[in-house]
Formats: C-alpha cells, sequence, structure tokens
C-alpha cells in the first residue's frame, strides 16, 4: 500500500492521536491487511511509539497483519450457534480447508476465521463467506458452498 | 431543509409532514435489518420495486423499508398497512401475487399468513399473533413503523419532541430528577440507575463532560442494541441529546462494533440529518444548548464493552480495564465526568420525557421499571428479539412468546447475562424477569441475551464454552482472570474431553474465587459464573464427566460413540453415501456399521438416518458393542422370502 | 496540606492525600509484597499481589494497593485468610510459568505456594509489564511492548529499536522478577529472524 494512500487516510482523521484505531480500521478496510510499512507510517505521523501501533495491530481482532486470502470465511461461534451445533461444523470446514482459524492457506485461496457473533441467530448456525451469509448450516452442506469459491 | 429553530417551527413542520401523509394509504413495510437482509430481504426489496413499478402503482402505494420487526425466525416479513396485515417468509417469488391478491384484490394470500401452532388457524393481524401479543413494545415498537434512513418518518411519529419538551420547557436539573424518579437502571449489564450516574457527573466539577453511547454489544446471541441503532437511530441521537443536557456535556460519542456495518452507516446518516435539521449542533431549538457527536467504530475486543475498556479505546489505546476505584463518571474519557450508558437506555430516556416518570415506573417490579429487550435465541421455536415488562416470568417468554422448545425436546436451561451470567434450570422457570431476582438466582440480566438450551446441551461444555470465549477475549492484564482463566480453561477442556480427575472441580472453585476475589474488572470478576452456576444446578453432570466419563447429554465428541444399532437398521445406504469420511461400511440389504477408527464424529449420519428407522444413536461411557458377524448382517426381506 | 489518618494492621498512620494505601503502608514499615510495583513507575495494578482486605460500613473486601487512594478512617488488614489463601493461589498461577525465578522463591515459601500445582507452562512470562513500563516511561525508547491479549498476550522487541539501543542497555533485564529469560528469548529471536510483518504476526 502506498504511503499517499496512508497519509489521505491519516490526514483525514485529523492526525489524531486518539484516532488511531479509525486509522487502523480505514487502512485494514481498503487493503485487507496491515503491513508493517503501514504501521510505522502511522505511528510517525501520529507521533506515538511503534511498540503502541503493534499492540494494537495484535489485541483487536478486526486487523491482520499477514496478507488474507481470497475469501474470507467467518463461522460463527456465538452462543446461540454453538449449542445448535456450530463447533461440527467448524471442525468440518477445518478439515475442508486445511487451516485453522486465524490462518490463511498456502495458495491464499481461503482465510478462516471465527465470529462471537453476526446477529443472525435465527439462521444459526451460520457461515459467512465472502460477507454472503449462509444460515441453517450442517457439516454436510459446507463442502457444497465451499466448492464454488476458487 | 432550512433548519428548526424552535419547538413551535418543529410542531408546524411535523403537521406538514403529516397532512402529506394518508394514513389510508397503502403501505407496504419490509423488515430491512441485518439478518432479514441475510435473509434475503435485499432481493425481495427489488422484487417490491419492480413489481409496483411493473403495475404502475407507484403513486398508490408506498414501501418502506423499516428495521428488524424482531421476529427474526420469520424473516423476511411484509407488513401491510393500514390493515396490519402481516406475512412471513417471503421470497421474491410471493411479491406478484402480494401486490395483484393484496394490493389490489385486498385479500389476503393464505400461505404466506401465521399458523397458530396450537390451533392450526391462520392468523391475520400483527397484534394476535402470539410472539407479538403478549410483548409490550415501547422502545422496540417504532421499529417496524419506520424507515431508519428517514428522519421525517421519526418525526411522523413524534421524534424530537421530547428534546423539545426537555431543552425549552424543563431545566437540565428537573430533566435529571424525573430520569432518576423513573429508576431507569442500566440496561446493558450492570444494572445501575442512570439518574444516579448522570448526578455524579453533573455534580462533578469541571467545564468538559461527555456522554457516551456504548454500541458495542459483545455478548454473543445478544443483537437488540444493533436492531434499536440500525432500526431507529434517532431515538438514540434524542435520548443522548437530553442525557447530554441534564448532565451538562457538549460532546457526545458513539462507541460501535465494527461488526455491525448497518448500524454505522445508518447512525452517520442519522446524526448528518438531524445537524441538517437543527437537532445537532449550536443553540438546538433555540435553547442555547449545543450538543455534537462523533461515532467511533470497534474493532474486535469484547472487553471494549466494558465501561473503563471503551474509553480507553476512545482515546485510542488498548481496551485494558481501569480500576473503578475512582468512578468514570468523575473521572473518566479523558480524565473528564463521563456518563456511558447503553443503546436501550438512552433509547427509554425520549419516552420517559415525553410520558412522565410516573407512566415509567407503572411497567415492571419494584426495582426493576419499565420493560427489557431480550434476544430469545438457541434452541427455541420463535428466535427473535423480545420486548416485555420486567417482571414478566421466564416461562411466559420462553413458552408463550417463544413457543417452546423445537423438535420435541425438553427444556434444560436458559442461561441469560452471556459470559458473565449463569444458566437458569427448569425448576426457577417461573422466576419473574428482573436485575434483582436474577442475580439472585446465579446469573444476572446482563444485556438481555437469553440462550435457550435443552436436552442436548452438556452443561460442562457450555462452562468451557464460555472460558474458551473469555480467555480469548481477555485483556491480559492481571494475574487471577489471565493465568487464572488459562488453568480454568485448560481443567474444563480436561473435563469434557474424558482426562477430568479427582480434585478438579475443586481446584475450579478456588480459582473462581480468586478470579472474582482479586480480578481487575467486571470482565475478570464475572468470568467464573457460568462454570458456577452450572456447577449448582447441573453438578451431576460434572460427576459423570469426571468419575464415569461419560456425557449424559451425549454432546461431548471425545466421550460418545456413533453406533448404528443393527435392530434398527434397514439398509437405506442413507448414512453410508453422506458420511464425509466414509466410515460407514454397508451396503444393500446389509445391516450398516461405523468404523469407529475413520468415524470423526461429525454427527452426519445421525442426522441423516430417516426418523422412522432412528438407527444410528450415541452412546457414552459404555464401551461399544462388538460389531455383529457378518452373516448376521445380511437383511432378509419379508416380501422377497415369499 | 490535609494529612489523612487510617489504620493499617491495627496500627494508626498517617498518609498524605493522594497517596496509595501501599505507600501508606510502606512509609510506616509495614511489608505488603508486590511483583509488579516500581517506585520509578506508575503504578500498574496487573499482578494483584498487593491486594488487602478493606474494612468499611461493616462490610469487607479486597482492593489492591498499589493503586487505591488513601481514605481517612479506612481500615486496613495486610494478612488474612482470604488475602493470603488469594496471595498463594496467584504465587501458584505464576510458579506455572517460572518455577525457580529467585523473587518468587520467598513468597512461594511464605505463603505455602506449590509450584507443581498446575502443569509447566511454555512462557517464562508473568506480564507484570516492568521491561515494557521501564523503557516507555524511564528511558523513552519504547525498545519493548505488548503484543496480543488475554492468554496469547507477549512482549515483544521492536527489532529496529533494540537493535541500537539494547544491548548497550539491558536496564530492564534486573528488573524481571523471572531473571529475564524471556525476554532475552524474545530478544535475540527478534533481531535474528528480523523480517518483514511476519516478525510480529499474531498466533506464532
Amino acid at each position: 500500500m502506498d504511503k499517499d494512500r496512508i497519509d489521505r487516510i491519516i490526514d483525514k482523521h485529523h492526525c489524531e492521536a486518539s484516532s488511531l484505531i479509525q486509522v487502523l480500521l480505514e487502512i485494514q478496510s481498503e487493503n485487507h491487511w496491515l503491513p508493517k510499512e503501514a504501521l510505522e507510517r502511522v505511528a510517525d505521523k501520529l507521533q506515538v511509539p511503534l511498540t503502541r501501533v503493534q499492540h494494537i495491530a495484535t489485541f483487536y481482532k478486526a486487523f491482520s497483519l499477514v496478507p488474507k486470502g481470497r475469501h474470507e470465511i467467518h463461522i460463527c461461534v456465538g452462543t446461540a450457534c454453538h449449542v445448535r451445533g456450530a463447533t461440527r461444523v467448524l471442525d468440518t470446514v477445518q478439515d475442508l480447508t486445511g487451516i485453522r482459524p486465524g490462518e490463511t492457506d498456502l495458495d491464499l485461496k481461503f482465510s478462516l476465521q471465527t465470529v462471537n457473533c453476526l446477529g443472525c441467530c435465527a439462521l444459526g448456525p451460520v457461515m459467512e463467506v465472502d460477507g454472503k451469509t449462509h444460515g441453517k448450516m450442517a457439516p454436510s452442506k459446507t463442502a457444497e458452498i465451499l466448492k464454488n469459491y476458487e | 431543509m432550512a433548519q428548526i429553530n424552535t419547538p413551535a417551527e418543529l410542531e408546524e413542520f411535523r403537521k406538514g409532514i403529516l397532512s402529506k401523509r394518508d394514513p389510508d394509504k397503502p403501505c407496504v413495510t419490509l423488515c430491512s435489518g441485518s439478518a432479514c437482509n441475510a435473509s434475503g430481504s435485499t432481493d425481495v426489496a427489488a422484487a417490491l420495486f419492480e413489481e409496483i413499478e411493473k403495475q404502475g402503482l407507484g403513486a398508490a402505494v408506498d414501501i418502506r423499508r423499516t428495521g428488524c420487526h424482531g421476529f427474526c425466525e420469520r424473516g423476511p416479513i411484509i407488513v401491510i398497512h393500514p390493515e396490519e396485515i402481516c406475512y412471513f417468509n417471503i421470497e421474491p417469488k410471493d411479491v406478484s401475487e402480494i401486490i395483484s391478491e393484496t394490493i389490489k384484490g385486498h385479500k389476503v394470500v393464505e400461505h404466506l399468513l401465521y399458523t397458530d401452532p396450537a390451533t392450526n388457524e391462520k392468523i391475520v393481524h400483527e397484534s394476535e399473533i402470539p410472539f407479538y401479543k403478549y410483548q409490550e413494545r415501547i422502545v422496540f415498537g417504532s421499529n417496524s413503523k419506520i424507515d431508519p434512513k428517514s428522519i421525517d418518518d421519526y418525526l411522523a411519529i413524534g421524534g424530537y419532541s421530547a428534546l423539545a419538551k426537555a431543552l425549552t420547557g424543563m431545566s437540565a436539573e428537573q430533566v435529571l430528577q424525573e430520569v432518576k424518579k423513573a429508576n431507569l437502571r442500566g440496561r446493558g449489564g450492570g444494572g445501575f440507575p442512570a439518574g444516579t450516574k448522570w448526578e455524579g457527573s453533573r455534580n462533578a466539577g469541571g467545564e468538559i463532560k461527555y456522554v457516551i453511547v456504548n454500541a458495542d454489544e459483545g455478548d454473543p446471541g445478544a443483537y437488540m442494541d444493533r436492531s434499536v441503532l440500525e432500526g431507529n437511530p434517532h431515538s438514540v441521537l434524542e435520548g443522548l441529546t437530553i442525557g447530554a443536557y441534564a448532565v451538562g456535556a457538549h460532546e457526545g460519542y458513539i462507541y460501535v462494533r465494527q461488526e455491525y456495518p448497518l448500524a454505522v452507516e445508518n447512525v452517520n446518516m442519522a446524526i448528518r440529518k438531524a445537524e441538517e435539521y437543527g437537532f445537532l449542533g449550536k443553540n438546538i431549538l433555540g435553547s442555547g444548548f449545543d450538543f455534537i457527536v462523533k461515532v467511533h467504530q470497534g474493532a474486535g475486543a469484547f472487553v471494549c464493552g466494558e465501561s473503563t475498556a471503551l474509553m480507553t479505546a476512545l482515546e485510542g489505546r488498548a481496551g485494558e480495564p481501569r480500576p473503578k476505584y475512582v468512578r468514570s463518571n468523575v473521572v473518566g474519557l479523558w480524565g473528564r465526568p463521563s456518563v456511558l450508558n447503553n443503546v436501550e437506555t438512552w433509547a427509554n430516556v425520549p419516552l420517559i420525557i415525553n410520558n412522565g416518570a410516573d407512566w415509567f415506573t407503572k411497567l415492571g417490579t419494584e426495582s426493576s421499571k419499565g420493560t427489557k429487550i431480550f434476544s430469545l435465541v438457541g434452541k427455541i421455536t420463535n428466535t427473535g428479539l423480545v420486548e416485555v415488562p420486567m417482571g414478566t416470568p421466564l416461562r411466559d417468554i420462553i413458552f408463550k412468546i417463544g413457543g417452546g422448545i423445537p423438535g420435541g425436546k425438553k427444556f434444560k436451561a436458559v442461561q441469560t447475562g452471556g459470559p458473565s451470567g449463569g444458566c437458569i434450570p427448569e425448576e426457577l422457570l417461573d422466576l419473574p424477569v428482573g436485575f434483582d431476582e436474577l442475580t439472585r438466582a446465579g446469573s444476572m440480566m446482563g444485556s438481555g441475551g437469553m440462550i435457550v438450551m435443552d436436552e442436548d446441551t452438556c452443561m460442562p461444555d457450555v462452562a468451557r464454552y464460555f472460558l474458551d470465549f473469555l480467555t480469548d477475549e481477555s485483556c491480559g492484564k492481571c494475574v487471577p482472570c489471565r493465568e487464572g482463566m488459562r488453568q480454568m480453561l485448560k481443567i474444563l477442556t480436561d473435563i469434557t474431553q474424558g482426562r477430568g480427575k479427582e480434585g478438579d472441580i475443586e481446584l475450579l472453585e478456588q480459582l473462581a474465587e480468586t478470579a472474582q476475589e482479586a480480578a481487575l474488572c467486571a470482565l475478570g470478576k464475572s468470568s467464573p459464573n457460568p462454570f458456577l452456576s452450572t456447577l449448582k444446578y447441573f453438578r451431576d453432570e460434572y460427576e459423570a464427566h469426571v468419575k464415569e466419563k461419560r456425557c449424559p447429554a451425549l454432546s461431548c465428541k471425545e466421550l460418545i460413540n456413533y453406533y448404528i444399532d443393527p435392530s434398527k437398521c434397514n439398509a437405506c445406504t442413507t448414512c453410508a453415501r453422506k458420511c464425509p469420511a466414509e466410515a460407514i461400511i454397508g451396503g444393500k440389504n446389509l445391516i450398516h456399521m461405523i468404523d469407529q477408527e475413520k468415524c470423526t464424529k461429525c454427527g452426519t449420519c445421525f442426522e441423516a438416518c430417516p426418523p422412522k428407522f432412528r438407527a444410528v444413536t450415541k452412546i457414552s461411557g459404555v464401551p461399544v458393542p462388538p460389531p455383529i458377524p457378518e452373516e448376521a448382517r445380511t437383511i432378509v426381506r419379508e416380501s422377497k422370502q415369499k | 496540606m490535609s494529612d489523612i489518618i487510617l489504620q493499617i494492621d491495627g496500627k494508626e498512620v498517617k498518609a498524605a492525600e493522594g497517596m496509595t494505601v501501599l505507600q501508606a503502608a510502606r512509609s510506616a514499615g509495614i511489608t505488603i509484597p508486590t511483583l509488579c510495583f516500581h517506585e520509578k513507575l506508575e503504578p500498574y495494578g496487573g499482578c494483584r499481589l498487593c491486594i488487602v482486605e478493606l474494612e468499611s460500613r461493616g462490610s469487607t473486601r479486597l482492593v489492591v494497593s498499589c493503586v487505591y487512594p488513601v481514605e481517612k478512617n479506612l481500615v486496613v488488614r495486610t494478612r488474612s485468610e482470604k488475602v493470603d489463601r488469594i496471595r498463594k493461589m496467584i504465587l501458584q498461577l505464576l510458579l506455572a510459568h517460572a518455577p525457580d525465578a529467585f523473587d518468587l522463591q520467598d513468597l512461594a515459601q511464605e505463603y505455602g505456594a506449590d509450584k507443581n500445582r498446575f502443569e509447566k507452562e511454555p512462557s517464562f512470562c508473568i506480564h507484570c509489564g516492568l521491561c515494557v513500563r521501564y523503557c516507555a516511561e524511564v528511558k523513552k525508547k519504547n525498545a519493548v511492548g505488548f503484543v496480543d491479549r488475554g492468554i496469547r498476550k507477549e512482549i515483544s522487541f521492536i527489532p529496529e529499536i533494540a537493535a541500537h539501543e539494547c544491548w548497550d542497555c539491558k536496564e530492564c533485564f534486573p528488573l524481571c522478577p523471572t531473571e529475564a529469560l524471556q525476554a532475552a528469548f524474545v530478544l535475540t529471536k527478534a533481531l535474528a529472524f528480523s523480517s518483514p510483518s511476519l516478525e510480529f504476526a499474531a498466533g506464532e
């Protein structure tokens, strides 16, 4: 991600240190991950220690310090989905993709993440792929859905 | 749009809006909250607009995309006004029938109506459907009437009249006293009296004060704040502004979790519109009161729902809570007096100002006034958002409104209060819902999440689940929480995976005490609650796991085996075909067998076996019966013998 | 400057306004065990070892003395059955990380803490934060910080800053209650395997 894009985002938030999280959220949203250079630039312009930026980039789950796959799979493991069998869905997806939550496969095809409630409890268990919600999931249905993604 | 500068101008403007709206004009409202969007309401909306256009009804019919209606199990939902005809589970293909039959033909479409499961009768009107009938939707009810993106819709139902009354007809002190008199207690978890919190800030010194909306809603299974913020953002803004006036704050923050993009979008739009109309900014409605609001997004940390951690996050830091020895309403954001309240708490404020504290206190119990919105989820027939007066028995919420447990299963427990709460068992179902009542039973109200569990839910696993959640979400600063929960999770995982041993439960109890007494914040202090409450009411399950290596609920993967009962198997081959691990040995007319070495316990065969056979069973605590000999596996069909 | 009078372990103690209970106790020669406390640093309140029992209005509760401000007529007990029980558990939880740490041995003996109560954990770090806070507040270099949260929280050095500063400084090492074993490991790793973003990717 080039420096100008980062600078523009920082300037939009008036270079305020208190907007650190908002700035990083925008960079993450545009770039899908936070390269080290971005963290260093933000630390520099906002005049905050790099350790603080680093702590925030790793403390909050919204940020990724490694590139994400082409398709992001989110499995809801909120209590309502858990009670309806989300663990079995997660296990099956792990087997199918070969990765665990927080990881990306070697082909950079899928990134897997668990989320703690998408608020679609009526559809539980829920699996979201690239923002599209798939409800009433069962282990047997996962392969069918995932094979549609290149 | 010229700004509205006085209460009189506001009323004029409101009259103007209403005069242009014909209450008898057909209006099709479509629920367009995040959950219904996930169910396809965006496609339904597109179909609606297309059909109306096609039939040339553009001028004759209004379409209104509203926020969440609450009956999420049956979404997308369409309600046709003025008749209040309610249609459920709408798909794009139903739209043309609705338009021709109901809008043009004035007839109901039977197959889209709600069927009462008890009487099998069809019910036409929303207010007669049991799910809605037994609720008291003073806060949530407006959702189905307005398009959240339209400030005029909000004005049409009386919006911002409370603001005008407070700012120009009452003193700040009077506003505060009214909220105090109403005994409005925080709807986010603490249940702390809002009026007292406001008073603390009002009396604290200094010119700069803040009011904050906590829209971080991290409890898994709870999404009422999202639905209020998405569906009626102006009600929250109005309440916030009134609160700011009472406290003497001129700057407000709305902290929304970033996992709620539609709520972020709608609240930002509402702020822009409110500024345009003059309900935010300088000299609001000519009162001389200035107030601005900023939106901050969360970044994926449950702990930021804790008030001091939220303020730390607003300051651009990692959300580590601070000790509450000096309360944050005195020393809060940037060290200034800060009033933080939950979305639902703020949304109640305009109602209290407009209708009075006396009206509010008529609802509810002695110590818990007003209503509460609950998210009724899990093993329940009518999943959705439910608003009832405080004091309503849990049994009514779960059975009368919720429709009971699906699949003919037996109720086991209802978990309230999120990860800080506990489980309420069957024997306590007549408990009236209220802050103190739930706390006395070993749980808490929390934000209002109600996860219903049935006979298939393993309670030690529920405790393990919450501890897993909390160890991930803990900020990690203090030892009792970080290290204490680390060890508690290990022990509970061992218990659910068959490695539990004597002394485990006692050690868990000691770790629980350490966290409750010495942790830094409410997350840590309440982290043992799910374990302690499940131990209190379901101790037998813990003992079965530890002593017999048996899971009574037949849920813990490592403690169960799937086994095909040879006397019931009909060799229909369904399970063998569906098994993702190819672990089922069988064929035509051959009784099927599961190869336990290959079985991944995914449960697909269990779901797949036809109900008339029910041959696939789960066993626990006993060894798997040895396979029957090869010769005995052939099924001889009677018809073939003849 | 008004003097605040409080009672600690039955002894009357005079303290200045703004002091913490820990400072007041120390000024009166009363010992309260600490791990994450350091005179040169802002009180942290992380280890919770300095908890004391407070009695007010007929009820008792536990508070962390290094951050709790003194109030007049406070009745403080630095030892009690409950306080001791909790300190013992805290020590046992820490000993799972650093069973042979010098600073923990005397305390462990005093409170009867068993270093084998819990299975050993792979990381020596007990998150007292002394290294991070010292580098930020005293040296003002911010060469080391925290990453991640909850049970995955760790300390991490910034390779570029550490390369200039750390080997010649190492002032944080003697502060570490677990003999800086974790710090040394993490520092060496940071400098030896310094490569783009992967260095501080969470979940290593």
